[in-house]
């Protein structure tokens, strides 16, 4: 089974080829220019690379979020489009699961999150049981004090994952106190295609198929002007 | 052009710039084999206008499904397509990148070429859909939501632009004031529905002609006016005519766009006058535009109305005159929101 997948919820655009359990080849640039940019561009050079054909493709896997907004809808739309003009199947993963898989066989709590503006973060909890993840916290938002707060109580090693996990060990190390939370390498704290390919396979194997039109990127959050014309309503009443 | 080579190109067009997600299979460029839009004039209705995250999330939701409806329309299928075209600018950031990725994944998937259109060009081209015979040159006044230009098209590709608006557009002006009026989002359409009932002599509101010899617009200084107006009337307690002031206020447009296109075709010697974007479906345009070109031995061109709003019918047309003669583009291609008339 061939699968293409990719992740554009980070900064970083991320995109690999995997064969069953082969990681074929990965692509990951991380720079300032826009996913617009890089990903088309990416997609043709790995398959180029690798002498594969985008019909050779059996399953396509693609991050839905949370993350930037423009860039899933970048994403998921390359993907979905993708799928449709060759007529294959989608699986759609979370991005707070694509991180975790950076922090295999971690003993100790796994804290995935991405930067939800705002001084807020998307956060989910993990664990991993013999080679299974086990999701503790449901994705939710926090603000940055309130994570900190949170995860400081816990009796185990918090291991932080994600690229604003770089701005919150800034703000820890800042308080210069003894705390249970890990923040490993920043070469680790990316989001990997290659966890979303192996996650879309996974989710294949199970047959956890979603008709196309109900693949959409996981906001978690309403736009910023429904939230204050919901606001309105509520204050009109 | 060698016509034997180029039979029978298919071509899909995708168009999301805004508030329609609208996917076109075309032959040969001006023959339209389906046209589908997905409006989304509902989402947007309740905050007065276009919310650009709201747009984008949409866009994503419709783009497969629309895509969809329009090749089961044409009849045909993902191999019959020769090229995909696709709107890269101007228009709302979020918008147009969803358009384009999708544009982009089809070109790389089906191993097909990519070829980027101008929106504004589109609108002009939305004319050769309907009108076989028309070819360039001609005088083209292009008045939409966000764009008002006066252009000289002297081919396929080639343009002079003599005047543009140094501020609001023609549309955006329409909806201001359709707003202020407490009309439905756009205001465009009703307040030429409002204004066939209403006396358009009835208040004289300002018009600006800018330096002389100039073929530029200017509407804020109008928008102000008709606002002042409003609210002056408002303070005396006086009941507002919505009629007449739709009417006074739209001949006011209307007679400086008309004005400035009949001075610019005279003076560049040119017969034909064609119109294009949204603001061309406006009848009182049309027809003082029409009385205006008999006047002076000009003839006259406009798409129907559903060709005057936003549709991917007019980016197919302007995709196939690009791809033709080979200007295509790579997966590089990128979304230019203030993508500029003068690039092309």
């Amino acid at each position: 089974m061939k699968i293409l997948a990719l992740d554009t919820s980070s900064s970083a655009t991320t995109v690999a080829l995997l064969d069953n359990e082969k990681l074929v080849a990965e692509y990951t640039i991380n720079n300032f220019s826009t996913h617009s940019l890089k990903l088309m561009p990416m997609i043709s050079e790995i398959f180029e690379s690798c002498g594969w054909l985008p019909e050779d493709i059996d399953i396509f896997g693609v991050s839905l979020g949370p993350g930037s907004f423009t860039g899933l809808r970048i994403g998921v739309t390359t993907i979905k489009a993708m799928a449709q003009a060759l007529n294959k199947q989608v699986y759609g993963v979370s991005s707070l699961d694509v991180l975790a898989y950076n922090l295999m066989y971690v003993d100790g709590i796994i804290c995935s999150i991405i930067d939800a503006q705002r001084d807020e973060v998307y956060v989910a909890t993990y664990k991993w049981d013999n080679n299974n993840l086990n999701q503790i916290m449901n994705p939710s938002i926090l603000s940055v004090d309130k994570l900190k707060e949170v995860m400081y109580k816990k009796k185990e090693h918090v291991y932080f994952v994600g690229d604003v996990a770089k701005k919150l060990r800034l703000r820890i190390e800042e308080e210069n106190c003894d705390t249970n939370m890990v923040f490993p390498p920043d070469a680790l704290l990316l989001p990997r295609a290659y966890a979303v390919g192996k996650i879309a396979r996974q989710h294949a194997s199970e047959g956890k198929l979603k008709n196309l039109e109900d693949i959409v990127p996981i906001y978690m959050r309403k736009s910023h002007a429904e939230c204050q014309y919901e606001e309105k309503q509520r204050s009109e009443k | 052009m060698n016509n034997d080579i180029h039979k029978n190109i298919i071509t899909l067009a995708i168009e999301t710039s805004c508030d329609e997600t609208s996917v076109a299979v075309m032959k040969n460029g001006r023959e339209v084999l389906s046209n589908i839009v997905a409006s989304q004039i509902e989402q947007h209705q309740k905050y007065g206008g276009v919310v650009p995250e709201v747009a984008s999330r949409k866009h994503l939701e419709n783009i497969n499904k629309v895509i969809e409806k329009a090749l089961s329309e044409a009849n045909l299928s993902f191999e019959s397509i020769s090229h995909v075209a696709v709107t890269y600018g101007p228009g709302l950031v979020g918008a147009l990148l969803v358009g384009l990725s999708a544009a982009k994944a089809i070109s790389f998937a089906r191993n097909i070429p990519l070829t980027g259109a101008n929106h504004i060009e589109g609108h002009i081209y939305a004319n050769f859909i309907e009108h076989k015979e028309l070819e360039p040159p001609f005088i083209c006044l292009i008045v939409s939501g966000g764009h008002t230009h006066l252009v000289y098209m002297k081919n396929y590709g080639e343009y002079e632009v003599l005047g543009k608006t140094r501020d609001d557009a023609a549309g955006e002006v329409f909806d201001k004031i359709g707003r202020a009026l407490g009309l439905n989002y756009p205001g465009g359409p009703e307040i030429d529905k409002l204004s066939k009932e209403g006396n358009k002599e009835a208040i004289r509101f300002p018009k600006a002609y800018l330096e002389r010899g100039s073929y530029d617009f200017s509407f804020s200084g109008l928008k102000s006016s008709v606002l002042n107006y409003l609210n002056r009337e408002k303070m005396k307690g006086k009941k507002i005519s919505i009629e007449d002031v739709a009417a006074s206020f739209q001949q006011s447009v209307i007679e400086i766009l008309v004005e400035k296109t009949i001075t610019c075709a005279i003076e560049k010697k040119v017969k034909l006058i064609v119109l294009a974007g949204g603001v061309a479906a406006n009848s009182g345009l049309r027809e003082l535009m029409r009385e205006e070109c008999s006047k002076y031995g000009l003839e006259l061109i406009y798409p129907s109305k559903k060709l005057c709003t936003d549709n991917a019918a007019m980016i197919g047309c302007v995709g196939y005159y690009n791809y033709i003669v080979n200007k295509n583009s790579n997966l590089f291609l990128n979304a230019k929101s203030n993508l500029k008339f003068e690039n092309i």
